[in-house]
């Protein structure tokens, strides 16, 4: 078991890429847990696709492509704040818009460049196993710096995602942090990149806050639970990656989902497994999970 | 903090507000004095919420202007305390009663603050003002609809406000908890904190609250409880929509479900 263990560590790129896929999976849980509570999995995909025609540009320019990404993503999340902001169109219509706009812009330049059409897999799935040590500094430098601003600013954004009215009446720049959090969403979607690539970060980001929230009822012990999750799915993923030849990021959030799917079932109070017994009338007989809020339906879609 | 000493005096000059073109309320003049409990009665979208969104600063005014303690609205960081309507409040969202009760006294913290013995001392003390104490670690979606009215009442005192504002807190709520929220505005009179509450409940009103503001898009009549509540105004009230039969007054309107058995007062 230690042999079978071990043994894709031998190899340099294993070790990279398993702290890479622990930082990203642990990272995107945190900030999932926003994304899950404030109803915006579309956002992440939407930042997550946006990247493309930055990674394109910066190929072109020959520029690190991880730049080119974070200007696209970060544009973008500054583009759906500016079109939403007056309240005129919905911000899930300025996500769907410049969400389209920006994969089809990506799609068109790559598809221009002949060479580049090989390396596409790898932005859509995730190559985790080309992360280099350069890279590995990078996702450690950015990852600190977005757990750091959560936990500094863990009361203020509390606040903002549960009672926008509070956050007014307390004369808290409402906007400034909603737009912080787009800020530290795109910085996480760029880090998590070459992990668990473009298609699949959305997944990475609310797979495990769902879970935790399943299984919690308070913000901070979800976020702590969350990251539990996210980096037991990449540890787990990057083994199944290993041993059944498998690309590591559809690996990763299989095994997320196997989580998620085991939570739903079997969650203490909001399982539906329990639910289901309860409807059959067997904890009349036999006593089992309690709670007034025991088969509450499930998140808000 | 000087505003402190200063009495909690609200007042209103010509405030018109409007989300588009035509505005949802129209010169509103008024001055509440300090301590005063008022009840804030109109019909459906006579402008109630907007009236306290707008002393919250939630909406921009169009027109006029809002003073509190003298000074412009914005230029005191935690003297207005809000209750939203219960449906304006995500429920499912994993925070239990004592972590909402203890966001009223995130504005006095500050950024990058946690928070300290003196503020768990306060939100206990607001927990146990409403009798929601041995319900703190609760997560708030498994609340009863009194509960949760409680807890955000709880939330408002913490915030040790000046000013109170309550959007529609009795509706559908259980007696107890009707009963147990104006005994916590009773409390409130002694230390001189103003206190707004809005509801389409005539008598409530008439029963027990010393003023009334009567609002439908534009002030209609505020003064002392008997002088205001007058056929004649009550007719203005709901224009047209009541019905006088020989004692009673009949108003005919489209409520909400558990709102309907509200229809007829005397």
């Amino acid at each position: 078991m230690i042999a079978w263990a071990l043994e894709p560590l031998r190899y340099g790129f294993m070790q990279r890429g398993l702290l890479a896929s622990l930082l990203v999976g642990i990272l995107c849980a945190v900030v999932g847990c926003y994304i899950v509570l404030r109803s915006m999995a579309f956002l992440g995909d939407a930042l997550a696709h946006a990247i493309l025609p930055g990674i394109a540009v910066a190929y072109l320019l020959k520029v690190d492509l991880l730049i080119g990404a974070l200007v696209a993503a970060l544009l973008v999340a500054l583009g759906i704040a500016a079109i939403s902001h007056r309240g005129v169109i919905r911000e899930d219509t300025a996500i769907g818009i410049l969400f389209a706009a920006a994969l089809s812009l990506g799609v068109a330049l790559i598809s221009r460049m002949k060479s580049y059409a090989v390396d596409l897999t790898h932005i859509l799935f995730g190559h985790v196993l080309g992360v280099g040590v350069r890279d590995l500094w990078l996702i450690g430098a950015l990852g600190a710096v977005v757990l750091l601003v959560i936990v500094l600013l863990f009361k203020e954004f509390l606040v903002v995602s549960f009672d926008p009215v509070l956050a007014a009446t307390l004369r808290l720049p409402a906007g400034r942090l909603r737009l912080l959090l787009l800020v530290l969403l795109a910085l996480t979607v760029v880090v998590s990149l070459q992990t668990v690539g473009v298609g699949l970060v959305a997944a990475m980001l609310v797979t495990p806050g769902a879970t935790a929230y399943l299984l919690t009822h308070r913000l901070a012990p979800m976020m702590g639970l969350s990251a539990a999750i996210g980096a037991a799915s990449a540890v787990a993923g990057l083994y199944f990656s290993y041993y059944g030849n498998v690309p590591s990021g559809p690996a990763i959030v299989l095994v997320a989902t196997v989580f998620f799917l085991l939570a739903f079932a079997f969650s203490p109070k909001r399982g539906v497994f329990w639910a289901y017994l309860r409807r059959r009338g067997w904890r009349n007989r036999h006593g089992g999970p309690e709670g007034p809020c025991a088969g509450q339906g499930p998140l808000r879609s | 903090m000087a505003d402190s000493l200063e009495p909690a005096r609200l007042e209103l000059e010509g405030v018109t507000v409007g989300y588009d073109e035509e505005p949802v309320l129209c010169d509103i003049t008024l001055q509440i004095p300090h301590g005063a409990q008022v009840a804030v009665v109109g019909p459906n979208g006579a402008g109630k919420s907007t009236l306290f969104r707008a002393l919250v600063g939630l909406v921009p005014l169009r027109q006029g202007r809002i003073l509190i303690h003298g000074r412009p609205l914005g230029s005191h960081q935690d003297c207005v305390a809000y209750v939203p309507q219960r449906e304006e409040i995500d429920w499912r969202f994993p925070v239990t009663v004592a972590d909402v009760v203890m966001m009223g006294r995130y504005g006095r913290l500050g950024w990058f603050r946690r928070p300290r013995a003196a503020d768990r001392r306060v939100v206990q003390r607001c927990l146990k003002l409403l009798g929601i104490e041995d319900i703190a670690d609760r997560p708030i979606g498994e609340l009863s609809g009194g509960q949760q009215q409680r807890v955000f009442l709880a939330r408002a005192l913490a915030q040790e406000p000046h000013v109170l504002l309550m959007d529609e807190p009795f509706t559908g709520v259980d007696v107890a908890t009707q009963e147990a929220m104006l005994s916590v505005l009773e409390g409130l009179r002694t230390e001189g904190v103003t206190v707004l509450v809005s509801t389409h409940d005539l008598s409530l009103a008439a029963k027990r609250f010393e003023q009334v503001i009567l609002l439908n898009r534009r002030l209609i009549a505020y003064g002392k409880a008997a002088q205001v509540l007058t056929p004649e105004h009550i007719a203005e009230l709901f224009r047209g929509q009541v019905l006088f039969l020989e004692g009673a007054v009949v108003f005919d309107q489209c409520c909400p479900p558990q709102e309907r058995t509200r229809g007829i007062q005397r």
